[in-house]
């Protein structure tokens, strides 16, 4: 089309130029103006979500303490073979003392201690004695600053310890990740922790099946619900409708703390229990601080987030399906399962994905009733942001997290259908 | 008015009553039997309860009085699904998660049919409603007309003797109408199926139908056959009801055997076939059919009433000329004439004397 013959040439606008170009200029302003429209909330998103989920992907393998800290070592350590079995040369414990001298002078030993404590406990204390001597380092005036320094803390003649040095001294690391997937740098490369130490793997797979019951608890007691909301008369379903989104107006503490009181050993289930005579006193059942406990208070707090996107779905299906099913020939059941809940499905896949997303990553409740046996992942990045202050360790574990929702995303999307979702 | 219900019907209404909330009936005392093979439509204005009805046919709704018979057996605590009724809904209910094959596949599977013959039955329905080509399609791959037929396929598919249809071409336009009304009654008349056929549209009723009953405020008005309604309406709403009417009212001032004399509101008297007037000095409504009174004096036939008239409007239709006129203090009346060279164009303002058979012309209830 471009190819204008001497008749047609380009069509031109009432103003003379080309069609094509008044219309992308109209075009363009109007873009112009809904971008100003969205533009604020662009920009909060922008701040609020996307750079905080980079930032915490790029800690997940951020690393530059150790070089900053210790530049000459990490320069002098670079070509020490660690599996030689011999300690580095007597250049690196020179360039060590140098660098201890002045990270001790700036107070920032401690924190290369600690980072290194992370892969290798102990290493810390190790930083930490040595540093206390290191101000005072006269780092011409010793022949041998390997002597010297094995002399002040023997730990300093450990290989494995200086095998820690070297394999977390570039500025980007998988140290974290293999951390949280309970892995470490061993002699050979990446290796298991020991059994004991593997904490991460099982708190993951624990979330994510805890997470599933949760959502499996939910489509069972929400399908009812939402089935008779959407076939109540308007004025009856109105009233329901308010009782469902009740919990809403509540605060998350307040029903969490609320199971609790039901659900204690001498709590109101616990005493009916005892009461009617189905359980011994002395035998009160186990119902809270563990998974069970956990799965019951999530399954409660979820449960609007799975009615609410089934109700749309299940209103939108007039009642002359069934009918006609029946007219057909099918009994309520057939009718029921074989017309009526295949057009279900989009509301039962939006409920659940945003029932499982959320339960993944919850924590407040977890805490709260999960005891040690029922708490989730998410509670082990709290810990890890605002207790032991890993940051490093609580991004991998969130950046995995993350992943492992994409990947269910987009095996949903594989096997039912993104745009089978429909939240209404 | 409803006659006393004989026994030998296929579906037999017996003093059936209908309501929804306990304080109004829906359905006033329906008596209606209809024979096999018949096609029978229900006509009437919007909420008449002709739906309610079919319903409490289909057994979606349960008589709140009476009886209904099918085949001589009471169905009222039968459930639907064991009724054998087909049916065509209003806005076709195909399954929208099934293709088109499937569709007319559910009531065949549901029967625990074998496959080579499920297969040879959804062939056999498909062509017959001219789908042939569109068994993999979803519903919604398809037009109007198509899911049309298709719903229809899918109701005579496990045939059945009797299928219910509630409004089925309301959808669509006039043209395809036309076309489908015509299919459903040469299907129906093929198969020898009963079909009750609800509608709003009196054309369609009389032009698809054997037997028409007419709903009003819950009750059958009259049950005939199209020509028998059109000509012979037997109150007032139905002759309002049905095409269109001419009426003058007046007081009965004599009646002897099947004619009676009707003194019209502005003094005027005229002939007139008594219906349902039983008694002098009773108000009553005369109808004429427009099509049925004559101007041409040559044409009048012998016998005819005649009467002033003074034309207030002619219309040119084509094939018709629809004339608005004053008769007896009523500005509506209209006369329908056929587009013959023979014919006069009348003019508005021209004084004319209008006549018509006293046949023609029925008191009716006013
Ligand atoms: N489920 C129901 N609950 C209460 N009232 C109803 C119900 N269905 C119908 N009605 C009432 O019953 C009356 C008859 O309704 P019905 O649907 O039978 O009318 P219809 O003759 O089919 O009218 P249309 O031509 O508009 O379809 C109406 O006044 C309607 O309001
Ligand atoms: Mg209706």
């Amino acid at each position: 089309m471009s190819d204008t013959t001497d008749t047609g040439g380009p069509v031109l606008a009432a103003d003379g130029t080309p069609l094509k170009r008044s219309l992308a200029r109209a075009l363009r302003r109007q873009k112009m103006r809904a971008l100003l429209l969205i533009a604020p909330l662009l920009l909060f998103i922008l701040i609020s979500f996307i750079l905080p989920v980079a930032d915490m992907l790029y800690r997940s393998v951020k690393n530059g303490i150790v070089a900053e800290t210790l530049p000459r070592t990490v320069v002098a350590i670079a070509d020490w073979d660690a599996d030689s079995g011999e300690l580095p040369s007597e250049a690196v414990y020179a360039a060590m003392a140098a660098d201890l001298k002045e990270a001790a002078a700036a107070k920032t030993h401690t924190k290369v201690g600690t980072r290194l404590n992370y892969e290798n406990p102990g290493i810390s204390s190790l930083f930490r004695k040595t540093g206390r001597k290191a101000k005072k380092f006269d780092i011409e005036g010793v022949a041998s600053w390997k002597d010297e320094l094995i002399d002040i803390n023997k730990d300093w003649g450990d290989i494995d310890n200086w095998r820690t040095i070297q394999t977390y001294s570039p500025r980007v690391t998988s140290g974290y990740f293999l951390n949280a997937v309970d892995m470490r740098v061993g002699t050979d490369g990446a290796e298991l922790r020991p059994e004991a130490e593997r904490i991460y793997m099982n708190l993951l797979g624990r979330t994510l099946w805890m997470s599933l019951a949760i959502t499996v608890c939910c489509i069972l007691l929400a399908y009812p619900v939402a089935w008779i909301l959407a076939n109540l008369p308007m004025r009856q379903a109105n009233i329901l409708m308010i009782l469902v989104l009740l919990p809403f107006w509540t605060s998350l503490l307040v029903r969490t703390s609320a199971w609790k009181i039901l659900l204690q050993q001498q709590g109101v289930i616990n005493d009916i229990l005892v009461w009617v005579g189905l359980v011994d006193d002395s035998a009160r059942l186990v119902i809270i601080n563990n998974q069970f406990g956990t799965i019951v208070a999530m399954t409660h707090i979820l449960l609007p987030f799975m009615i609410l996107p089934m109700y749309s779905v299940m209103q939108t299906i007039p009642p002359s399906y069934l009918r006609a099913a029946k007219s057909l020939g099918a009994t309520d059941w057939t009718a029921f399962w074989r017309v009526y809940f295949p057009q279900t499905v989009p509301g039962i896949g939006a409920g659940s994905i945003l029932v499982f997303i959320l339960a993944i990553g919850y924590y407040i409740t977890p805490a709260l009733v999960g005891g040690t046996k029922g708490t989730f992942i998410s509670n082990q990045i709290a810990f890890h942001i605002s207790s032991s202050l890993n940051w490093g360790l609580a991004s991998a574990l969130g950046a995995i997290l993350l992943a492992v929702v994409l990947v269910l995303y987009w095996a949903y999307d594989k096997i039912v259908g993104i745009d089978n979702v429909k939240l209404g | 008015m409803a006659e006393a219900v004989t026994d030998d019907g296929f579906v037999v209404f017996d003093r059936v009553q209908k309501s929804y909330d306990g304080e109004t009936l829906v359905v006033k005392d329906l008596n209606l039997s209809i024979a096999k093979g018949e096609f029978l439509t229900m006509l009437g204005p919007s909420g008449s309860g002709k739906t309610t009805c079919l319903m409490m046919l289909a057994g979606f709704e349960t008589a709140t009085h009476g009886d209904i018979r099918l085949g001589g057996q009471p169905i009222n605590n039968i459930p639907p699904h064991k009724r054998g009724i087909g049916m065509v809904f209003q806005n076709y209910a195909l399954f929208p998660h099934m293709t088109i094959a499937e569709n007319l596949a559910f009531p065949l599977e549901v029967r625990k049919m074998g496959k080579s013959e499920r297969e040879e039955k959804i062939k056999r329905a498909l062509d017959m409603v001219e789908m042939g080509a569109f068994g993999g399609r979803r519903p919604s791959q398809l037009s109007g007309g198509q899911q049309q037929r298709v719903a229809l396929a899918r109701a005579l598919v496990f045939e059945p003797e009797l299928v219910l249809m509630d409004e089925p071409l309301g959808a669509l336009d006039k043209q395809l109408r036309e076309k489908m009304q015509f299919e459903i009654t040469d299907l129906a008349h093929n198969l020898g199926i009963t079909t009750v056929y609800v509608t709003h549209d009196q054309t369609e009723a009389l032009t698809m139908s054997d037997n028409v009953a007419v709903f009003d405020d819950g009750r059958i008005q009259q049950l005939a056959p199209p020509d028998l309604l059109y000509e012979k309406p037997e109150n007032s709403f139905v002759a309002q009801f049905i095409g269109e009417n001419n009426t003058l009212e007046g007081v009965v001032t004599e009646i002897s055997g099947d004619t009676c004399v009707v003194r019209l509101d502005d003094g005027e008297e005229l002939d007139a076939t008594p219906i349902n007037v039983s008694k002098v000095g009773e108000r009553t409504k005369v109808s004429i059919r427009p099509e049925r009174v004559e101007y041409n004096k040559e044409r009048l036939q012998e016998g005819a009433h005649t009467l002033k008239a003074e034309v207030l409007e002619f219309i040119y239709m084509g094939d018709i000329f629809r004339t608005r006129l004053r008769v007896a203090g009523n500005d509506e009346f209209i006369i329908k004439t056929r587009n013959a060279p023979d014919v006069e164009r009348l003019k508005p303002g021209q004084q004319i004397e209008i006549g018509w058979l006293p046949q023609d012309c029925r008191a009716l209830d006013a």
